[in-house]
């Protein structure tokens, strides 16, 4: 990896029961993620896909970049607006520096034109 | 805990313990597709003892210890209005699956700025060998009365 270099797009398309699965998977049941009625009932579009899961393919991104769980030392992610199930989910990922043996890595998770996941900063090692 | 302010508090250790069927049925929710998340030859020829968990399996593993401090009436979070804002995980050893994982909680920082409030929590996991395999940093954000 070189400064100024961007890794592979990830793209992933969560279909319409992720949201049940990864409640299932996580232990997070929060409604507004697994119950459309109660979703639109405080004012959301409709379930809400959960924002670890769409930092989960920020991490995926890195560590399939990178090659393997091991190198992901950190990550750091803020969560803006709202994720949905069947909508594209891309994560794009442009690497800041290399310093020594660490790559500090830029990432963004983007459903059309609405960011998910803004401001990401992974910290890769190299070997 | 100080119900005038929490700030500090840390919450006793909450451990889990890592199954190897758990971290499949995780790996395959996220999209996982490195066989050391599900196949355990591939995982033992890589030199691991079991099945390796994601490095975001820690939302896994520290579920029982954050979900709770979240709750906890003394330190306040209006759910309904609760937001997750940011979050920030720094990882050691990898997690694998037989692995014990020990996780304390605590109240980080509680402030208020834009008619909003802010809850900062660091969780922070040790395996059964006393190594720490994450530092977690929550930031959840609980809008104003509007």
């Amino acid at each position: 990896m070189e400064a100024g270099e961007q890794l592979p797009e990830l793209k992933v398309t969560p279909d319409r029961y992720l949201t049940v699965r990864y409640a299932g998977a996580s232990g997070d049941f929060n409604p507004i993620h697994i119950d459309e009625e109660f979703a639109r009932s405080v004012g959301l579009p409709g379930r809400i896909l959960h924002g670890l899961w769409t930092m989960a393919q920020v991490a995926r991104a890195q560590t399939e970049a990178a090659g393997g769980p091991e190198r992901l030392k950190r990550l750091s992610v803020q969560f803006r607006g709202m994720g949905v199930p069947e909508q594209e989910v891309v994560v794009t990922s442009r690497v800041r520096e290399v310093s020594g043996q660490v790559a500090v890595i830029d990432a963004e998770a983007r459903q059309g034109e609405t960011r998910i996941v803004r401001r990401g900063e992974a910290e890769v090692a190299l070997s | 805990m100080n119900a005038s302010d929490p700030v500090g508090h840390v919450f006793a250790p909450v451990t889990y313990a890592v199954g190897r069927e758990k971290i499949r049925e995780y790996a395959q929710a996220v999209g996982e597709t490195n066989p050391l998340h599900s196949d355990l030859e591939a995982a033992r020829a890589a030199g691991h003892a079991d099945l390796v968990a994601p490095p975001m399996f820690v939302v896994v593993y520290t579920s029982p210890a954050i979900g709770p401090a979240m709750l906890d009436p003394g330190v306040g979070i209006d759910f309904a209005r609760m937001v997750h804002g940011a979050q920030e995980f720094a990882w050691g050893p990898l997690v694998v699956a037989g692995n014990e994982i020990a996780t304390e909680v605590e109240v980080a920082d509680i402030s208020a700025r834009g008619g909003m409030r802010f809850y900062v929590f660091e969780s922070r996991s040790d395996n059964q060998r006393g190594e720490r395999v994450c530092t977690g940093t929550w930031t959840c954000i609980v809008r104003g009365n509007d």
